[in-house]
């Protein structure tokens, strides 16, 4: 049955029908919502043996996860922009420990300037951190990814963000197919890991690792994120058969099969390409969009098997590396190297500038692309203001 | 009275350090300096509180010496569950751990959280500060060396006035540590209404037994700050780690007290006080303090520190 939902309380049912342990929660826009709703159901003794902790900082809300998962309960917590800048170190900490918890990141641009809105910088600063990353189109995905998320995240041994475009997403009300207790019980079974902290088998954990050893511990650790590929594969499939629908997985195609132009996003801006393919491919187009679900680990064979017969690539993101360019798309170059086609970038929607119907299709019909990285719908007047002011 | 082992005839006043059988939390073998008073004092605690629950303890360990002396993969000289995530987040991971067991039921188990003063003081504060406000159910222990002496010896706010640190070295125009700087955190602990804060020292580990013993019974927000000598940022002799902890406290400037519900509730009196001077000569790190080109100005500003101490905390009249 569909519920007329905002998406942060389509994400705390799914978190809380995962039955988590230790909720972490710490304010910060757009993610906010989500462990309001957390705590109100936590309260009301809808979610069992459940401990909602208020915390002093994200710092904190990460390290009480990372606590209250080594000693071997399934825990939760959310975050956005700055907030995830400032548990940064936890952050890799989690992943190198091999805890698999799960964090919501309410995708939000990164200061200065200061600007809550969305776009996936905050995503991009954590690329490396060692965590599995998935982006949710819809908040019906965004509702999927959570539950999928712990059962990936438990299998492989890992921590797991569920990228959710903040306000686009975590502030909109959809229609979202709300699962049983039941069937998300028998998706996702219990948490009970080999290694905790647990006195009838003293174990240390985060034990410091020197030269002769290192390389080795980071080299299963990707390994172990290789193998990521397979099991977020897998669990997206088991999903499907399990709840009806088609949510997650690695990457998805959609458009012409035999496109010779192919757009490359991560998303809710997914939603607004399709329209604009629709529409250009009724008019005889030949377009398509691949959406990289997976960003972290990267797969790479798919995105590779999926472009390779298309003229030209356009990766459109909502972040970049100042003094560089697409951060998506050097890593989809480099993983189409050879490519004979047209390579484009397109940085758009940041800091919650919208991304239009109007401004994709000009930007998708241009005859020739002067430059190979573009800025969609830069205001080359309001630049010159500026600059003239510096 | 022995301060360290006690009266072995009565099983009662017998330290814990003192049995055959101690369980030897944090066992021989590790890397730690020659008279290091961390490690003596981790293993005084852990083992006092391994013996009061029954072995049902687990620690979460801040970034520092004794994580890394204890623990250089694949060696661990810890004998309990023990964990160490980052330097700044310990109490907040005793604190999901302390969650974590509450929501398995088992509400037997007690997490004791541990660092140095940087991990505790600076850098841990806001972490520190949250678990306590929250009253989790979590013991903290800091072990008091006054510098970061993971790193080489710098300052921390724990540090001593006019102390010499890699970050606070005396020259000619600038005497060491400002003597108006620095925080005492086990009054911060207080003024959070936690049920249980003390201060102790290695010098007498029946009475920090004593006082571990009475913690890890309580429940809520705990903390102990024990003064733990470190020969190597100090200067000291190793075999001067145990003296130099019973000076400190003889001389007025480490208080020894517990408080409860935010409340002083007893103080240790000073039997037969010292100026700060016998303290402070033994230690390289206030020799600029000595020599002959030192201004006695600088020890009475010590000295000064003392009293205070002396007069706040009653530490020489009656009850």
């Amino acid at each position: 049955m569909l519920h007329q939902i905002e998406g942060a309380q389509a994400i705390a049912h799914a978190v809380a029908m995962c039955r988590p342990k230790v909720v972490c929660a710490y304010p910060i826009t757009p993610q906010t919502h989500i462990v309001e709703k957390l705590g109100e159901m936590v309260h009301a003794g809808e979610v069992e043996n459940c401990a909602f902790i208020n915390v002093e900082s994200e710092m904190a809300a990460l390290s009480v996860a990372i606590g209250s998962q080594a000693s071997g309960v399934r825990s939760y917590t959310a975050t956005s922009s700055q907030g995830l800048l400032y548990m940064m170190e936890a952050v890799y900490n989690a992943s190198g420990m091999q805890l698999p918890i799960v964090m919501t990141l309410g995708n939000r641009t990164i200061g200065a300037p200061l600007n809550i809105w969305n776009d996936h910088s905050d995503a991009m600063s954590a690329r490396d951190a060692g965590w599995l990353m998935l982006f949710a189109e819809t908040n019906q995905e965004a509702l999927d990814l959570h539950i999928q998320a712990f059962k990936i995240a438990e299998t492989v041994g890992c921590p797991v963000m569920v990228c959710v475009d903040g306000f686009i997403l975590t502030h909109a009300y959809e229609g979202v197919d709300l699962p049983t207790q039941d069937a998300v019980d028998e998706f996702l079974p219990p948490y009970n890991p080999d290694v905790r902290l647990d006195i009838s088998n003293p174990c240390a954990m985060g034990m410091m690792v020197s030269p002769e050893y290192f390389t080795e511990v980071k080299y299963l650790a990707h390994l172990r994120q290789q193998n990521a590929l397979k099991i977020i594969d897998q669990t997206a499939k088991q999903f499907a058969q399990k709840f009806g629908r088609e949510s997650g997985g690695l990457v998805r195609y959609y458009g012409d099969p035999n496109a010779d132009t192919v757009i490359v996003a991560m998303g809710s801006v997914i939603g607004t390409v399709k329209d604009v393919i629709d529409e250009l491919n009724a008019a005889g187009g030949k377009f398509a969009i691949l959406t990289i679900v997976s960003y972290r680990p990267l797969p790479v064979e798919e995105i590779r098997a999926a472009l390779s017969n298309a003229k030209r690539v356009i990766v459109l993101e909502k972040a970049f590396a100042l003094g560089r360019g697409g951060v998506l798309a050097q890593e989809v170059e480099l993983a189409l190297m050879p490519f004979s086609g047209e390579f484009l970038s397109v940085i758009a929607g940041i800091g919650g500038r919208p991304i239009t119907r109007t401004l994709l299709r000009q930007f998708f019909t241009q005859e020739t692309y002067p430059e190979k990285t573009t800025f969609l719908g830069l205001n080359h007047k309001v630049v010159d203001i500026m600059s003239r002011m510096e | 009275m022995s301060l360290t082992v006690g009266d072995r005839l009565n099983k009662a006043e017998e330290a814990v350090q003192a049995r055959v059988k101690r369980h030897n939390s944090l066992t021989s073998g590790h890397r730690a300096c020659q008279g290091c008073g961390e490690a003596l004092a981790a293993r005084c605690a852990l083992d006092a509180a391994y013996n009061a629950t029954g072995g049902k303890i687990v620690v979460v360990n801040a970034t520092g010496c004794l994580e890394v002396f204890t623990t250089p993969y694949p060696d661990n000289a810890w004998g309990v569950p023990w964990l160490h995530s980052l330097f700044g987040n310990a109490p907040a991971v005793a604190t999901g751990a302390a969650a974590a067991f509450a929501a398995r039921g088992d509400h037997e188990m007690r997490v004791i959280a541990q660092g140095g003063d940087g991990g505790t003081t600076d850098i841990g504060m806001g972490c520190l500060s949250g678990m306590f406000e929250r009253n989790d159910d979590v013991l903290y222990i800091c072990y008091n060396n006054e510098a970061y002496m993971n790193t080489g010896v710098q300052r921390s706010s724990s540090t001593p006035a006019l102390s010499r640190t890699a970050t606070t070295f005396p020259i000619k125009q600038y005497m060491g540590n400002d003597p108006m700087s620095g925080k005492c955190v086990p009054k911060i602990a207080m003024a959070h209404g936690i049920p249980y804060v003390a201060t102790a020292t290695i010098g007498d580990i029946r009475d920090f037994e004593r006082k571990v013993v009475k913690a890890i019974h309580m429940r809520g927000a705990r903390y102990i700050e024990v003064y733990s000598p470190c020969p190597l940022g100090w200067g000291s002799q190793p075999c001067d780690t145990v003296r130099l902890a019973r000076l400190v406290v003889r001389c007025g400037l480490y208080p020894l007290f517990e408080a409860e519900n935010g409340k002083i509730s007893s103080v240790t009196k000073i039997e037969n006080l010292i100026p700060v001077e016998d303290y402070l000569r033994p230690q390289k790190r206030f020799a600029h303090l000595f020599g002959k080109n030192a201004d006695p100005e600088h020890i009475k500003v010590i000295q000064k520190i003392a009293d205070a101490n002396i007069e706040e905390y009653n530490l020489t009249g009656g009850c």
